[in-house]
């Protein structure tokens, strides 16, 4: 029995998901704290990225060495992989959305919009619940609730197109939200990149269980799509 | 695939007790077949199958179909001198006549009636070149060939078989004795050949298995339990033993 690659590779599995679950965290009070217009928290979450940041890195050495010195094949080669490729984008995630945090202390002006903030924070809701799905499909091995995640991301590239038009039209209406606009195009964009990470992680799993290759993020084909 | 070899049903049994169960492997031209499996599954037992070399080995009973050319290597009429100049092996340690380079090299030659000092004089050149070894064996041709390293005589031994233009070459554990510099250039040697003949290798060296071979078979307690291009086999097996097998869970 190689008891020696099982061990660390649980490990290896703990970090990861003490990882997500500290990913999940930082979404939802960047998201909380700009929707808030919370600049204090924000501050505090700039902070604890270092701490995510060091996380990968450390799960990047742990998984190579485990590669090196163990050899895995097969399945056992799929999981590390499958772990390496997810912090990747766990970390990822966690960039997106210290920027989001970033934004909301940048942001100036008291020319605000309620709808647009609104939906932005309807888009949040999406986000987060995505995360959570995609973070439990890992755990469970579910490839359902993978493929459903993915398919989600449609709906979140779909809002984000309405959230760029009601900021085109606040602006026209009203130039004075023109710095808040930006900012809320900053903050909707970044969401919609987290959401592409997220169907990456669903992605990853397909790859663990099959060790087939797919590309679930639809995509666009015409900018107007 | 095309086959050049095909076993089908291969039983063996030595005395009551069965070693292989029923084994169905097709082994194409122009490639490399790996045999692997924990100690004892039967993958040295099948490769010997393959030239008769079980044939020795007192109250063993061999059924099954070997298909080779269209003709089976079983039946009473095949030639057992001409089966293993078609179908020759390398064993796990080298086993170099006491004989200088080029009496091993002419041996099956001479053995076979050709006597043509030119001819032979081409033969070894050509044997010692495919196997990678004239380079380090040109300038002493008459020199023991047991005198040389390890991995120098198993390079001998192979051009020995090379020398009769065999079109299978078995080989059981070539470098299991050997460093493994020796071995990386059995293994290069191996990759150059696999062009011209059909190379089947038993070895309990997965990664080496991984590294050379086209084609993987994955035997257990006298089963084939899967076979499959290598490189599929090492990333996406079908059964749960393969995998437990190559990530070193058992055996």
């Amino acid at each position: 029995m190689n008891n020696i690659f099982s061990t660390e590779l649980k490990k290896l599995y703990s970090v990861f998901t003490q990882m997500g679950d500290a990913v999940s965290k930082q979404i939802e009070q960047a998201t909380e704290s700009y929707i808030n217009h919370d600049k204090v928290a924000a501050q505090n979450l700039v902070q604890q990225d270092n701490s995510i940041n060091g996380n990968e890195v450390d799960l990047e050495k742990q998984a190579l060495t485990l590669m090196t010195l163990q050899q895995p094949v097969a399945d056992d080669f799929r999981n590390v992989i499958t772990i390496l490729k997810a912090s990747s984008d766990l970390e990822r995630i966690g960039d997106h959305a210290t920027g989001i945090a970033l934004e909301t202390i940048r942001v100036k002006g008291s020319h605000r919009n309620k709808e647009i903030e609104t939906n932005i924070a309807s888009l949040t809701n999406m986000i987060r619940d995505m995360l959570k799905v995609a973070l439990t499909a890992f755990q469970d091995i579910d490839l359902k609730q993978a493929q459903a995640v993915a398919n989600q991301d449609q709906d979140v590239d779909a809002k984000f197109d309405e959230i760029r038009n009601n900021i085109t039209d606040a602006i026209r209406k009203d130039p004075a939200v023109a710095e808040a606009g930006a900012s809320y195009l900053m903050v909707t964009k970044l969401l919609e990149r987290i959401g592409d990470r997220i169907v990456n992680l669903a992605e990853e799993m397909v790859y663990n269980q099959t060790g087939e290759i797919v590309e679930l993020n639809q995509g666009r084909l015409h900018p107007n799509d | 695939m095309t086959a050049l070899l095909s076993t089908k049903d291969v039983h063996l049994a030595y005395g009551k007790k069965e070693a292989l169960h029923g084994i169905d492997l097709d082994f194409a031209d122009h490639s490399i077949t790996a045999l692997i499996g924990p100690s004892g599954c039967g993958k040295s037992t099948f490769l010997r199958c393959l030239n008769r070399m079980n044939d020795l080995i007192p109250h063993t009973t061999i059924t099954g179909s070997f298909q080779f050319h269209e003709q089976d290597i079983y039946a009473p009429t095949t030639n057992l001198v001409e089966l293993r100049k078609q179908i020759g092996m390398v064993f796990q340690q080298p086993n170099p006549f006491p004989f200088s380079v080029y009496e091993n090299v002419t041996y099956g030659l001479k053995l076979a009636g050709h006597n043509d000092r030119k001819f032979l004089d081409e033969q070894v050149e050509r044997a010692l070149k495919q196997a990678a070894i004239w380079d380090e064996v040109k300038d002493n041709l008459n020199k023991n060939a047991m005198s040389f390293s390890g991995g120098q005589q198993q390079r001998i031994c192979i051009a020995r078989l090379l020398a009769v233009q065999p079109d299978i070459i078995l080989l059981d554990e070539p470098t299991s004795a050997l460093d493994p510099i020796s071995s990386a250039q059995i293994e290069t040697t191996l990759m150059a050949l696999k062009n011209e003949y059909c190379i089947i290798i038993v070895t309990h060296n997965l990664q080496q298995a991984s590294r050379i071979a086209d084609r993987t078979a994955f035997m257990l307690n006298g089963n084939l339990i899967e076979y499959d291009l290598t490189s599929k086999m090492f990333t996406k097996p079908v059964m749960q033993d393969t995998s437990d097998y190559l990530n070193g869970k058992f055996g």
